[in-house]
This record gives structure tokens, C-alpha cells and sequence, in this order.
């Protein structure tokens, strides 16, 4: 009986263990997300973050997109979140339960989670729909720079702009002279 | 009902379970344990014998012959001390740490390629049970990026070391290490993607098959430039003299591992040589051919009795010691810099050299591939950084005479 | 087949082993090392004088503007490498492309150290 279904699925182009993978990480992910929020330690809460980060990692590689995968570990978890623990140690870093890291208002984080969830989940459904990802190859990485240096040529160049514009802006703060 | 069938039906395990490619998996992952573990040990030993000798000393001569077993005998000691958790250290992340920094150390292994047959212009695969594969644990085709990840990724085992310990020296050397680290990064990145002009592709063993004589070793074939940068960067990256800030005796206690003792404290040690050794190990794999025997025009230098197989390896271990002796020959001749010369270094001098050499010999090959007259091409190339670089000054000395003249202090 | 599926799935294998190999070394010790915590013992180190403050001091801004600047080289090494890799494929128009981007981003590196921020004082 559960050959069957198993060989249904993969006849579908659906991989079991793929999706199961898929399951493991994203509960992972979930239950990391809602450390982030709850601990009451600010670091640890960056280093929750780090295991979200590390978990879409994974999920980029089972989606069969390496290379972006390596880049969510060299960008966000490498110099991103080192960037915010540098932050954390400008400002407080103490050792052990801080208090008033709740902010008061943090009913209201709820309905606007759950709005930008169903914003995100309606986009991606409209977009990707029944569709499958295909297992048997990954995607070359060449196909990431025909993408950057092709149809997307614009909004590359412009993201040069924003990053440009976040260093300027940080260097200004950092020193008044 | 049945798992195996289950399994089977799955694509992700080929059709069907076969037991051959799994046992081959299981060898290799068997042999780099050894292998790293043997050779940290080795190289401990191989460092204080080295500096010993540089020194006109004796070093380790007790434990074994030539005292070969001196950092068993240190290790086994280790075992048995205590492990004090200081007061205001935070237990979790404090017992984290050491994983962090063992960890990644390991998996770099796992994308370096030790061997492989290279003789007679084969292309690096071997033949095992009948199954044919490379020596190597996996080669997944973005494989050296995965060396920058880890390499990323050990920057939190240091940082959280010396955060968790709930003391102010490890604090510091922690926060100095890393940036360190974070800065050596950048240039670290930019030599590495020199190689990829020349190599054209992100795997490993990709990497190591175009390398087949030694004018396409990419210490040639880029120019000398980015090897001296990216050996420099990875110096500075493992934190080895003369880039030890991190535990500048003199100013920081031991650095970020102060509070640690006993096995937690191996662990940060073992990673650090074990870095080491796979930093070389990089660094042949992407600029000196990796397994690749030396070939001089249509001549190869081959080890006659060996076979083919084994003598990768064993030119893959020769140009290892080679850089394994050259980071202890920089520990026992070069003085430590200030911080704020290696943050020059780093910042002023390695990213603008790696980057405008990158930007050179892309120009290079662009030119090339289009038959463009490739000494106009370098000429204007050059002129074109030139006046970058002249602009450049400009702007600092009016931006330096605007400052004078408001009577800002920097 | 997904052969590079396999390949990430023997990576994280061997990660386990090494996280497992830790953890034992870890174990052994925990198991025959002595135990005796006492007051003294979990003083954090200060060169043998006793610790002033909270074991804890504030970092500097500068750290801050390095990991930032970081970032930046970060994301242009990500961007750089595809096209490193397949150089031949853009041609001309890549190379002025990249250029372009990489100029746009010097600007940031070129404003801190005008800026003076590069300057360790």
C-alpha cells in the first residue's frame, strides 16, 4: 500500500525525502523564530537568528539553489549577523536576562505578523501555484549571473545604490566631523 | 509496510539501495577523521619541533622518538583537568562555543581534494570496488564557497567564546579577533575570485583538474598577486603570528579561550591547527595544482613506483608541508603588528591591490577572448586604475585640507 | 539522479560525526575529570588581581563601521564570482557592467577612509 503511494508521488516528480527534509528544517525554523521573539536575552536572540538563517540555507539547498544558499550563509549569517552582534556590543550586551525587552506594545506585533504572513503566502502561491521544483539537477550558477547581468540588470545596479546609500548613512553616524 | 521499497521509490536514493557507494562514502569519511585528527597532532608537534630548532632549541624530545607523541601525552592530560565555568559566564553559550569553533574546522575537509590519479593525463578519478569516484568526501559544484561559509561561520565560536566568558580580556580579544577576521574576509574573497577567471568554475575539483602543467597553476597563471594576498589573508584569518593580536600575551591573557580549561579548551586548540592544515590545503588546491604532479611543457615529474592513484596524494602532502613549514617559518621570524597596522593592511592595502588586480586581469581575458591587441589592452587597463588612483588622492587631500581648515580633529 | 543532494547530505553527515566526536571527547573527560567548584575557581581571570566592573565593557563604533563596510565586499564578492567564473560568456558588456558595480561600491570604502573612519587611532 505504501509502495504505491510512494511510487504515485515520485511519478509526480515529488520527492519524498525532499519533503520531509523540507518539514524537519522548516519546524526547526519555526520553533527558532519564536525564540528569537520570546528569549529575553538579546544575544541569544541573535543566535536564534542564526539558526533561522542557517535553516533557509538548508532550504535554498534542497531546493536545489547552492549557490544562493552559500551566499544566505557568506551575507546574512557571516557578515549581517555579525554586523548586528557588533551592534549588540555597542549598546548592551550583558550577560544573563535583560529587563524591558518586551516592548509594550507587542499585541499589536501579532495581527501585523499574521497580515504580512498572508501577504507573503498569497504571493508565493499566485506565483509558484501546483508547480514542482524539479530534483534532478540543480541550478548552475551561471544561470543566477545570465539572470543579474540580463533581465534583472536594472534592479542589480539600483540595489548598488541602496547598499551605497546604508554605508554613507552609517559612516555619518558613526563619526560627526 | 517495507521501508527499503519506500525508500526505493524515492529518487533522492537512485532507485535502488546500493551498498557500494555507501561503504565508499563510510571509508573516506573514516579515513579524513584519521587524517585530520593524526595530522593536527602532527602538526603541533611539527610547529614546536620547527620553532624549537629556529630557535636553537631542543623542543619535544621525550614522548617518543624525536618526541613525536609529545601532543598525545598533552592531550591525555587534558583529559583529566577540571573545567572551571566562571561566575558570570553564561553556561549555554559558553559550552556552544567550542562546537562552533571544532566544527566548521572539520567540515572543510570534506570539499579539499587529497588525491586522485593524475598521471598520463587522467583526470583525477580513481577506480574503488568498481565504482568510480574522486578522492575527496563530496564535491558539490559551488565546493570552495563552501570553505568561505565555514571559514564565516567560525568567526561566531571566537566571538561567543570570549562574550560568554563573562570577563573583560576574552571580551576584547574576541570583538578584536573578529574583526580581524571580518576584514581578511573581504580580501580573502576578492583574491579568491582571480582564480575563478582562470579556473571558471566553483568546484574544487574542478579547480584542480585545469591546473595541469605548472604554467597553468594559478600561481601563474594569476599573476603571483592574488597567492601572495590570499596566503596573507588566510594568515591573518587563522590568527597566526604575525597576526596573533588575538592573544597578544602581553596585552590580552590568552586571548578569547582565557577562561577555558580542560577538554573545551583542546577543542579551541585542535580546531586552530586543524585550520591550519586546511587553509594550506586551500591554498594548494587553488593556486599550486592541489594533487596535481608538476609538469614542465610535455615533461612530468612522476614518482616512478608509486601508483598512480597514491601519487596524487603524496604531491598533495609534499606542497602541503611546504606551506605547513612556511606559516611556522612566519611564527618564528615575524615580529606581531600593531592593530591598527593590520587593520591597514587589510583595508588600505590588500582589498584595493586584490580588487584592481582582479579588475586588470579580467580586463585580460575579455581582451583576449574578443583578440584584442593584449598589450594596448594592459596599457589602458593600467591607466585607467592609474587615474582611478590619482583621483583617489585627490579627493584625500582636499577632504584632508577641508578638515584642517574647519579645524576638525581627524 | 539528485547525485548533489547526496553530496550535501554526506557533508552534514560528517559535520554530525565531527559534532558527535566533540561531544565524546567532551563526555570521557566529564567522566573522569575532578569536580570541586568553589568560589575562588570561578573568579573570571584578570591577570591574577581581582575583576573590577561587571566582566563586561562597552565596544568601540569603529568595530561597527568595519563589519558594515565587510557587508558591502561581502555582497560584491556575491555578485563577482558568477560572473568571474563565466567570464568569456559576458564580454565586453559584463565587464563594464561589473566595473560599474564595483566602482559604485569602492565609493563607500573610498567615503570611510575619507572620512578618516579607516584610521585606527
Amino acid at each position: 500500500m505504501t509502495v504505491t503511494v510512494a511510487a504515485v508521488l515520485a511519478a509526480d516528480g515529488i520527492n519524498i525525502a525532499k519533503n520531509v527534509g523540507f518539514g524537519i528544517i522548516a519546524f526547526g525554523m519555526v520553533f527558532a523564530a519564536l525564540c528569537v521573539v520570546s528569549t529575553r536575552n538579546i544575544v541569544h536572540a541573535a543566535l536564534w537568528l542564526v539558526v533561522v538563517l542557517g535553516g533557509v540555507a538548508a532550504q535554498y539547498i534542497l531546493a536545489g539553489a547552492e549557490f544562493v544558499a552559500v551566499s544566505q550563509v557568506l551575507v546574512y549569517i557571516g557578515a549581517v549577523m555579525v554586523l548586528f552582534l557588533f551592534g549588540i556590543m555597542l549598546t548592551r550586551a550583558k550577560i544573563g536576562s535583560d529587563e524591558g525587552m518586551f516592548n509594550d506594545g507587542w499585541a499589536l506585533g501579532i495581527p501585523v505578523a499574521a497580515l504580512l504572513f498572508g501577504l507573503l503566502g498569497w504571493v508565493i502561491i499566485d506565483y509558484a501555484g501546483d508547480d514542482v521544483i524539479a530534483n534532478q539537477t540543480p541550478t548552475p550558477t551561471v544561470m543566477l549571473s545570465d539572470a543579474y547581468l540580463g533581465p534583472f540588470l536594472i534592479p542589480f545596479l539600483a540595489l548598488t545604490f541602496v547598499l551605497l546609500a546604508a554605508a554613507i548613512g552609517a559612516i555619518v553616524i558613526a563619526r560627526k566631523d | 509496510m517495507n521501508v527499503v521499497a519506500l525508500l526505493a521509490a524515492d529518487p533522492l536514493l537512485d532507485g535502488e539501495l546500493r551498498w557500494t557507494p555507501l561503504l565508499i562514502v563510510v571509508l573516506k569519511v573514516l579515513v579524513i577523521f584519521v587524517l585530520g585528527l593524526v595530522g593536527t597532532m602532527f602538526m603541533v608537534w611539527f610547529e614546536r619541533k620547527v620553532v624549537a630548532g629556529m630557535q636553537n632549541r631542543i623542543g619535544p624530545n621525550k614522548a617518543g622518538p624525536f618526541g613525536i607523541l609529545q601532543t598525545l601525552a598533552d592531550g591525555t592530560k587534558l583529559f583529566f583537568k577540571e573545567i572551571m565555568n566562571p561566575a558570570r559566564s553564561d553556561p549555554w553559550v559558553f559550552r556552544l562555543a567550542p562546537f562552533l569553533a571544532f566544527v566548521p574546522a572539520f567540515l572543510v575537509w570534506s570539499v579539499i581534494p587529497l588525491g586522485g590519479d593524475f598521471t598520463e593525463g587522467r583526470d583525477g578519478t580513481v577506480t574503488w570496488f568498481g565504482q568510480v569516484t574522486r578522492v575527496q568526501l563530496a564535491d558539490p559544484p559551488v565546493g570552495i564557497l563552501l570553505v568561505l561559509a565555514m571559514s564565516s561561520i567560525a568567526v561566531y565560536g571566537i566571538m561567543l567564546a570570549g562574550w560568554a566568558s563573562g570577563s573583560k580580556y576574552p571580551l576584547l580579544g574576541s570583538v578584536r579577533a573578529s574583526a580581524q577576521m571580518i576584514s581578511y574576509e573581504a580580501a580573502l574573497g576578492l583574491s579568491l575570485a582571480a582564480v575563478l577567471l582562470s579556473a571558471g568554475t566553483l568546484s574544487t575539483a574542478g579547480i584542480v583538474a585545469g591546473q595541469n602543467s605548472l604554467s597553468n597553476w594559478n600561481l601563474v597563471a594569476t599573476g603571483f598577486v592574488p597567492f601572495f594576498v590570499f596566503l596573507v589573508a588566510v594568515t591573518a584569518e587563522l590568527n597566526r603570528p604575525p597576526f596573533d593580536l588575538v592573544e597578544a600575551e602581553q596585552e590580552l591573557v590568552g586571548g578569547f579561550h582565557t577562561e577555558y580549561s580542560g577538554i573545551p579548551f583542546a577543542l579551541f586548540y585542535l580546531a586552530e591547527f586543524m585550520n591550519t592544515i586546511t587553509m594550506s590545503a586551500i591554498v594548494v588546491t587553488l593556486f599550486l595544482g592541489g594533487p596535481q604532479p608538476i609538469t614542465i611543457g610535455e615533461t612530468t615529474l612522476s614518482i616512478g613506483f608509486i601508483p598512480g592513484a597514491l601519487e596524487g596524494t603524496l604531491w598533495f602532502v609534499l606542497k602541503l608541508l611546504a606551506f605547513l613549514y612556511a606559516f611556522v617559518w612566519f611564527r618564528a621570524t615575524l615580529p606581531r603588528l600593531r592593530y591598527d597596522q593590520l587593520m591597514d593592511l587589510g583595508w588600505k592595502f590588500m582589498i584595493p591591490i586584490s580588487l584592481g588586480w582582479f579588475l586588470l586581469l579580467a580586463a585580460i581575458r575579455t581582451g583576449d577572448a574578443n583578440q584584442w591587441n593584449p598589450v594596448v589592452v594592459v596599457v589602458s587597463s593600467l591607466v585607467l586604475l592609474g587615474l582611478g588612483y590619482l583621483l583617489f588622492v585627490a579627493a584625500l587631500r582636499v577632504s584632508a585640507r577641508n578638515r584642517e581648515r574647519e579645524g576638525a580633529m581627524f | 539522479m539528485s547525485l548533489f543532494l547526496r553530496d550535501y547530505l554526506t557533508v552534514v553527515w560528517f559535520g554530525l560525526a565531527a559534532v558527535l566526536l566533540a561531544g565524546l571527547l567532551l563526555g570521557v573527560s566529564a567522566a573522569i575529570r575532578p569536580s570541586r567548584p568553589s568560589y575562588d575557581k570561578q573568579i573570571a581571570y584578570e591577570s591574577g588581581v581581582d575583576p573590577v566592573g561587571m566582566g563586561w565593557s562597552q565596544s568601540q563604533i569603529r568595530y561597527y563601521v568595519f563589519a558594515l563596510l565587510f557587508v558591502i565586499f561581502d555582497v560584491e564578492a556575491v555578485f563577482i564570482f558568477p560572473w568571474a567564473a563565466n567570464i568569456e560568456r559576458y564580454g565586453v558588456f559584463g565587464l563594464v557592467v561589473m566595473l560599474a558595480f564595483i566602482v559604485l561600491l569602492l565609493d563607500g570604502l573610498v567615503y570611510a577612509w575619507k572620512r578618516g573612519l579607516l584610521r585606527w587611532v
